[in-house]
């Protein structure tokens, strides 16, 4: 069977078992390696991407679930355009990335948030990021946020 | 008697005109190794750290892995500080994993005695003086080096002899004295005349001089670029998704390999029936290597599904009925039976306990610890015509490179290691842990075209190379007054580095002795190393001392460390900045920790509470951090963080248990990970002072859980002496104080 979706604003046919995560085929079948595998079993995040705008951990999520689904990864989240959106600039000045490797998926889950809820408390951030950094970025992450609630 | 310093800069031009600058350094024992390395190091257009253009940019090529700790950036900023160049029109480029980028300034911390070996390099390193010096330059990133060696003794000699180079380009050029030309912002200018001329124009003038050996270093009141905080080089790829990780290696024809290894330490494959996933979708083949069996096919997903459908036979190594129970067991029983060798004596303990006093005793206990990077292992090989190419995010690209030569049979000079971002390191891709390349060459070696070798999560945490379990058995004295007249301390296992176990308090009499226990379980450094367990036994013992003489903890620390003046400036200011001893909300106490570790003296004064379901709740960390002088501050400052959550997360949640041989946690869930929920604010506070510069990577990480122990006996009454906090039921209790303590 083909699976169709969109990807960053492109269409794609996707002749894969449908049982394959979407993380799987994000990375392997076509070849966007921003969105990380970090634990397979959705505990930490960080292959969080947005489908149809909701933030949604991929390494559990079987791709023939999200036939016709808009999928948003971290190449997308710009808006495919030159500039980085307010929420990558913000990561930059607050300088939060350290390894990195969990980043894209804390922006993604970031970015799902905040779309929701525009100026959340810290006890909605702390409910609603729930993605595991072990480099201990999180009072950047919440100082980042807290830049772009209150701008 | 120390060895002499050799140093050697070496000088060169660039094809179109601009000028190279290299520096290397080596053990003299063996003069003709030495000469030998000289030699190869006598390429002398490649063995460079720095590099300017005839359009006056100024490349600092960095010989160390980027993992999260800004080295990509402070090594740059150290080195264009002593040149003058516009940080503006530096670049970056990570050194490949090739000898003449070798970290020479490395070795020469250790060389010349200035400083213990890191234990990032335990195992690796034999008593040999010269071996050292080669270990050393293996490119290694680990033991909190970067700025303390390759920074002080490499980039900022390099800059300021290419500096002194470009000036006398000038001064000969314009037929004027070097005393009346300076160098600022990539320009020499003689003010005299208002002549000047760009470095670029310059470069290939002045890379016809010698290289000075000694050239004069800036003083730290003069530093312009050092002490301010340049945004880091590798962010902006980190918030676009393009920075590639060892993970995300793609090459024409790649396949990738699932792995499922012996679980128990030590065992084997005997045998293996792969037929079932040979016949899946995607899968090319199933192959062993020897501690594991993996498959390969065109896509993770595949192999990994492919691999539970693999029948494989394990031996055990002999390791089956180990566990726990049995290791702790045998920890204590060597610990009361076993010959204490000597670490650290002063004066005579006997005879101070003899002398009589209030006598304390307490047995402490901490179990091993994985790394977790976020990034699972991975290594990607690619083996043809005897040429074999290596992409892989590591601490030490060169003993990686030689690991993988070994494996595959060739010399290291037909191997190419392609260094990529590390996600994580934390000594989990140092020396000496390298099981997942040595697989991932033994894959490369069995089939054609490249293949990446990527672990799932559970492989990653059952197959670490862990923190050790340890135990200290402690003993003190107290006189009439309460303070200490005794400190005696046996503990299990002697790690690197070999001061960690010592105390910074006047104690007169002091009895600290090791007894080696060995266990089946791999050793790996971890960051901060032997001081996150022997920081949480001295710093929980101190403060049970403190309790027992009924003095405040922080007070009773300041009265022992008052004739070391940077340890007491710094305990001053986290105490200054905490607040301790002014009132808190109720139910919130303060609990404090200090430690030196890696040249940087930390002290941390944690707030804590317990919540609604009886578990501890960090608020706040205050940290007063005494590391010299600071190359980056809010890089330094991201470090601190990063240390204290790191830490935070083993003091909480941390430890991995062994069932019959084999580690029992899988994953997130069953070895937690702290969270946004649990991350505290965090304040760090940097006590400058004229000491060398000190490590930043790891000296946050020691102290959190002592503070957060220290913290949950004032408020409980419950000591805590082995970890993790979560196996500890905190709701009962007496309170003893709801205020400051």
């Amino acid at each position: 069977m083909t699976i169709s979706v969109t990807i960053n604003g492109e269409q794609k046919e996707l002749d894969v078992e449908p049982d394959m995560p979407v993380l799987w085929v994000l990375r392997d079948e076509l070849g966007l390696t921003g969105t990380k595998f970090g634990c397979g079993i959705a505990a930490c995040g960080a292959c969080t991407v947005h489908v149809n705008g909701e933030a949604m951990r991929t390494c559990t999520l079987p791709v023939g679930s999200v036939d016709g689904a808009e999928i948003t990864t971290i190449e997308g989240l710009s808006g495919n355009g030159p500039d980085l959106s307010a929420l990558q600039q913000a990561w930059i000045e607050h300088q939060v990335p350290q390894c990195g490797y969990c980043q894209s998926g804390m922006l993604m889950a970031v970015s799902g948030l905040l779309a929701e809820n525009p100026n959340p408390s810290d006890a909605e951030i702390d409910a609603a990021i729930t993605n595991i950094c072990r480099c201990g970025t999180y009072p950047r992450i919440r100082a980042a946020i807290r830049s772009l609630a209150t701008a | 008697m120390k060895p002499s310093r050799r140093q050697l800069l070496i000088g060169g031009t660039v094809l179109g005109g601009g000028m190279l600058l290299g520096y290397a350094s080596m053990g003299p024992n063996r003069p003709e190794r030495a000469q030998a390395m000289a030699a190869g190091a006598g390429e002398h257009f490649t063995t460079t750290w720095l590099k300017i253009d005839p359009d006056n940019k100024v490349t600092v090529y960095v010989p160390h892995s980027e993992m999260g700790q800004g080295v990509h950036t402070s090594m740059p900023m150290m080195a264009a500080e002593e040149m003058e160049a516009d940080w503006d029109l530096v670049q970056m480029v990570q050194a490949p994993a090739d000898n003449v980028w070798a970290n020479g300034p490395l070795g020469k911390g250790y060389i010349l005695g200035e400083t213990p070996i890191p234990s990032i390099l335990t195992g690796l390193v034999n008593a040999s003086f010269f071996k050292i010096a080669e270990i050393m330059v293996g490119q290694i990133t680990g033991g909190s080096t970067s700025v303390r060696f390759t920074g002080q003794y490499g980039m900022r000699v390099a800059g300021a002899a290419a500096k002194e180079m470009l000036i006398r380009a000038a001064a000969d050029k314009w037929n004027v004295n070097e005393n009346e030309l300076v160098a600022r912002l990539s320009y020499v200018h003689h003010e005299p005349t208002g002549r000047s001329a760009s470095f670029g124009e310059l470069a290939a003038a002045a890379a016809e001089y010698d290289p000075p050996v000694n050239p004069t270093l800036k003083e730290r009141k003069d530093f312009t670029i050092m002490g301010t905080s340049k945004p880091r080089y590798d962010i902006p790829s980190k918030v676009d998704g393009s920075a590639i990780y060892g993970a995300d290696v793609q090459r024409e024809g790649l396949q990738v390999a699932a792995i499922r290894q012996a679980p128990v330490f030590g065992g084997s494959v005997k045998s293996f029936d792969g037929s079932a996933a040979l016949a899946q979708h995607g899968v090319s083949a199933v192959v062993s290597t020897g501690d594991g069996v993996a498959v390969v096919a065109d896509n993770y997903w595949r192999a990994k599904q492919a691999l539970d459908l693999v029948e494989i036979e394990l031996d055990d190594g002999g390791n089956g009925a180990v566990s726990t129970d049995s290791i702790f067991a045998a920890f204590h029983s060597d610990l009361e039976n076993g010959d204490a060798e000597e670490d650290f004596e002063t004066g005579d303990v006997a005879a101070a306990i003899a002398a009589g006093g209030t006598t304390i005793e307490a047995q402490y206990q901490v179990p091993f610890l994985a790394h977790t990077c976020m990034e699972p292992m991975n290594c990607t090989v690619e083996i043809k015509d005897g040429k074999v190419e290596v992409w892989v995010g590591v601490q030490d690209g060169l003993t990686s490179r030689n690991v993988v030569a070994e494996v595959a049979g060739v010399d290291p000079e037909n191997v190419t290691l392609h260094p990529l971002m590390l996600g994580g390191g934390f000594g989990r891709r140092g020396p000496s842990a390298s099981n997942f390349v040595h697989q991932a060459t033994k894959i490369a070696m069995q089939v054609e075209g490249p293949v990446k070798l990527l672990w799932s999560r559970e492989e990653d945490v059952q197959h670490d190379y862990y923190r050790p379990a340890t135990a200290s058995h402690m003993v003190a004295t107290l006189d009439e007054n309460g303070q200490p007249t005794a400190w005696v301390n046996r503990y299990i296992r002697k790690d690197e580095p070999g001061e960690a176990s010592q105390i910074p308090y006047a104690i007169a009499n002091q009895s600290i002795r090791y007894v080696e226990s060995p266990v089946h379980v791999p050793y790996g450094a971890w960051r901060s190393v032997a001081h996150t367990q022997h920081t949480f036994f001295n710093e929980s013992f101190i403060d049970e001392l403190a309790h027992a003489a009924g003095k405040d903890p922080f007070d009773y620390r300041m009265a022992l460390i008052a004739d070391k003046p940077r340890h007491t400036a710094v305990l001053a200011k986290a105490g200054k900045e905490a607040g301790w001893g002014t009132p808190l909300p109720e139910g919130r106490v303060r609990g404090v920790a200090l430690q030196q570790s890696f040249d940087t003296i930390v002290a941390q004064v944690v707030e804590v509470s317990i919540d609604e379901t009886g578990s501890p709740k960090v608020h706040r960390v205050t940290c007063a951090v005494d590391c010299g002088a600071v190359v980056s501050p809010d890089g330094a400052r991201a470090q601190i963080e990063s240390g204290v959550i790191y830490g935070l997360t083993a003091a909480l949640f941390g430890e991995i248990t062994i069932e019959d041989g084999a580690v029992v946690q899988e994953n997130f869930p069953d070895y937690e990970a702290v969270r946004m929920a649990q991350s505290p604010e965090i304040d760090v506070h940097f006590v400058e002072s004229d000491a060398a510069f000190g490590g930043m990577g790891e000296p946050g990480t020691p102290c959190i859980a002592p503070a957060v122990a220290n913290a949950l006996f004032a408020l409980t009454g419950k000591r805590v002496r082995d970890l993790p906090l979560m196996n500890h039921d905190f709701t009962s209790g007496p309170r003893l104080a709801s205020a400051a303590d």
